[in-house]
């Protein structure tokens, strides 16, 4: 039965419609994972000796901050992991029984890369510890039990991405932590320690993570046991839908209507939701920056790095996938009264509005030195000048089709924010960086803004020349494109 | 109206369509019928320049379908659900399409009320999004939003599959109507025998991408329909 799974499997990966395409992308990640695995198994040597060094009793140190390692893992979780794929409906009237169904679907999630990785950090330490002269008993102990507080994270995920109850206690749980820790109020590693500490002290409790462990597998298990019906757990969610003309943007002609309908795509689709509140993420994503919290992004060049990303947040997550966003009806739009400039232009426009308003929200920055809000106008000035041009540019060529309701179902994954953007935001990020230093070390430091500025502008200024050429590239992509978006992902 | 000459699509050496000729004039009710495979949707989609032709052209009212985009103000179609978009309300897709078409608000509402009957009741103000209509009123939108702005050619891609009884004969009363204006061009594609002959004037049988029988409708149209494809 496993291994007739195993070959679904195997094939849905080998065939599906990006696995030629992404072959560049998935061998980064795989050297990415590789890099993870080499810097974790070197920590999990070398911490012991490290902390040892520095004078503070290494496992009694760990086991302090274990908690907040959970907790990181849980959140890193909740965003990146994905959920177990699997298409179940056809299964559900073979002569399989739902229990295997369940069963092989939650199995397969042990073997994410989320839960081995932290072997490859656990298992050096243990045997270091026992080298050490550590208590063998005792640190296998300790080893099985935090294993399984790993795992424990791993139901925990899937049950709080289809129960909002689970997802919202713990993300009450860990805002109470952090607001606690950080005024003060409750140094809740204090509280843990001693939990982690008794593991080794007294092996046979390590009974309690196991059997936490099994009973939350139970849970999860039994929760989608029974939701395994069609009009239950795989029932896609379906929301009452209100009809809004947003009227005021008729005055825009057809360059309203396009913007109409994109309104409501970002709304109503939390694929396309969560570009939103990821360009919020991006704009504080410069307090890294200005405010001296990692020593190596200091130095003006990384202003401008950061002025971009804080500005440029929608451009990167959405303008990015433009027009992948209309894959599912594209021949409807491709057979319709449709010209491509105003295609374009409405999504441009989108961007333009966008980048506007979070240069505006930024303008919280102006705390941390006029410069530093200057940097942020700058990058804004290049992002409306030259990326938005960037990405309507790339996209004509991206076409993997975006399946809007993919996050719906209950067992469907979550693509908003994956590897792949961020590898394709590199280039558009580069490029300024490059044009800031020659300002900066050839000229002076205001001279390195005014290059980017100025490439801004200039783009700015080739608007239709870059959109006529854009505009020509689609046409020519047009049926590969229509092709690629028939597949389905 | 459509003129089809020399055309020839092929998929990894096997040919999917041919069809050296082919003239359907302004106001033709086109019946296409034809086995699974036999290049119905390829013709369908080559007239809407969604794939391009190996060799040879279309034109629409004399414009070169695949290099010149001026058949689209007159052309409209409903192939597939790809022609729907799920996060709209039906009200909302039906005026997204109008204002393409150039057609406002209020026009679209009038135009709707002749549909009341066609929807059933089971469209309009329903508080869904067409992503979560059922296959049958997802079609009912789509078939009336192909109606919308008065088009010169509509092309309709098996318009009866999914329909219940009902909406069947309501369709082809809302066909005949159509084609009883005289200068409406409507192709229209199906499986079903019974319904092409009652709402064409002519019909095209394809086989394996080519065109092995054309017919204007008569009395005997159906038993000569029925002797070809009962092997």
């Amino acid at each position: 039965m496993v291994k007739m799974f195993f070959s679904l499997e195997w094939k849905s990966f080998v065939r599906s419609a990006g696995f030629k395409a992404n072959m560049f992308i998935k061998i980064i990640m795989v050297l990415a994972a590789l890099y993870f695995i080499l810097v974790f198994t070197a920590l999990g040597v070398g911490m012991y000796y490290i902390l040892q060094k520095q004078g503070l009793p290494p496992l009694e140190t760990v086991n302090r901050f274990l908690i907040i390692y959970l907790l990181i893992d849980l959140v890193i979780r909740y965003f990146l992991q994905k959920m177990p794929v699997m298409n179940i409906r056809p299964f559900l009237v073979q002569n399989i029984s739902r229990k295997n169904i369940v069963a092989y679907s939650l199995g397969k999630t042990l073997f994410s890369i989320f839960n081995i990785l932290h072997l490859f950090l656990l298992l050096p330490l243990t045997i270091v510890l026992i080298v050490e002269g550590f208590d063998p008993a005792g640190a296998i102990a300790w080893f099985i039990g935090v294993s399984s507080l790993i795992l424990v994270n791993n139901f925990l995920n899937i049950l709080s991405n289809n129960k909002s109850l689970v997802l919202y206690s713990i993300a009450m749980i860990l805002v109470a932590v952090v607001l606690f820790t950080y005024y003060g109020i409750l140094d809740i590693t204090a509280y843990t320690q001693p939990l982690f500490d008794s593991l080794y002290a007294n092996p046979v409790l390590v009974a309690i993570p196991v059997l936490l462990l099994v009973f939350i597998a139970w849970i999860t298990f039994s929760f989608f046991l029974k939701n395994l019906f069609l009009d239950s757990g795989l029932k896609e969610k379906k929301s009452d839908a209100q009809t809004e003309n947003y009227t005021w943007l008729n005055r825009y002609g057809v360059l309203g209507t396009f913007i109409k309908n994109d309104i409501k795509l970002i709304k109503r689709n939390k694929r396309s939701r969560t570009t939103i509140i990821m360009s919020v993420l991006f704009i504080f994503y410069g307090l890294l920056f200005f405010t001296g919290g990692i020593e190596a992004y200091e130095g003006p060049v990384w202003r401008i790095f950061a002025g971009i990303f804080v500005t440029g947040g929608f451009i990167f997550t959405f303008g990015q996938f433009v027009p992948s966003w209309d894959s599912s009806y594209y021949p409807l739009m491709m057979s319709q009264n449709i010209q491509y400039r105003e295609y374009l232009n409405s999504k441009w426009w989108l961007m333009v509005i966008a980048t506007i308003f979070t240069t505006i929200i930024a303008s919280f920055y102006l705390y941390f030195g006029w410069e530093v809000y200057l940097a942020i106008l700058v990058g804004a000035v290049y992002n409306i000048g030259v990326n938005a041009h960037l990405v309507l540019l790339g996209g004509a060529f991206i076409r993997t089709p975006i399946d809007l309701t993919n996050n719906k179902n209950i067992m469907g994954n979550k693509q908003a924010f994956n590897s792949k953007t961020l590898l394709l935001t590199l280039p558009k990020l580069i490029l300024p960086l490059g044009l800031y230093v020659l300002g900066h070390y050839l000229f002076e430091p205001n001279a390195g803004y005014l290059m980017v500025a100025g490439a801004g502008v200039l783009g700015f200024a080739l608007k239709n020349k870059v959109f006529t050429l854009i505009e020509k590239i689609y046409k020519t992509e047009k049926y590969k494109t229509i092709a690629a978006y028939s597949q389905k992902a | 109206m459509i003129h089809v000459e020399n055309l020839t699509k092929t998929y990894a050496g096997t040919t999917v369509l041919n069809i050296p000729n082919l003239e359907i004039p302004k106001g033709e009710s086109f019946g296409l019928v034809g086995n699974n495979g036999a290049g119905k949707t390829t013709f369908f989609s080559l007239l809407l320049d969604l794939i391009s032709p190996d060799s040879g052209k279309i034109t629409s009212n004399n414009i070169l379908i695949s290099t010149d985009e001026g058949w689209k103000p007159f052309t409209t179609a409903f192939i597939d659900e790809t022609f729907l978009i799920g996060y709209l309300t039906p009200e909302e897709y039906f005026y997204f399409i109008g204002e393409l078409r150039g057609r406002k608000k209020p026009e679209v509402d009038e135009f709707l009320q002749r549909f009341t009957e066609f929807f059933n009741g089971e469209i309009l103000n329903g508080k869904k999004y067409l992503r979560d209509l059922s296959k049958g009123n997802s079609k009912k939108v789509g078939i009336v939003a192909a109606l919308i702005g008065e088009p010169e050619v509509v092309i309709l891609d098996e318009p009866f599959a999914n329909l219940d009884p009902t909406t069947q004969f309501r369709l082809k009363k809302i066909i005949r109507e159509i084609a009883a204006q005289g200068d409406v061009t409507i192709l229209v594609s199906s499986h079903d025998l019974q319904h092409t002959v009652e709402i064409s004037n002519r019909i095209v049988v394809l086989e394996k991408g080519e065109i092995v029988k054309d017919i204007q409708t008569t009395v005997e149209t159906m038993k000569e329909l029925e002797t070809f494809f009962a092997v």
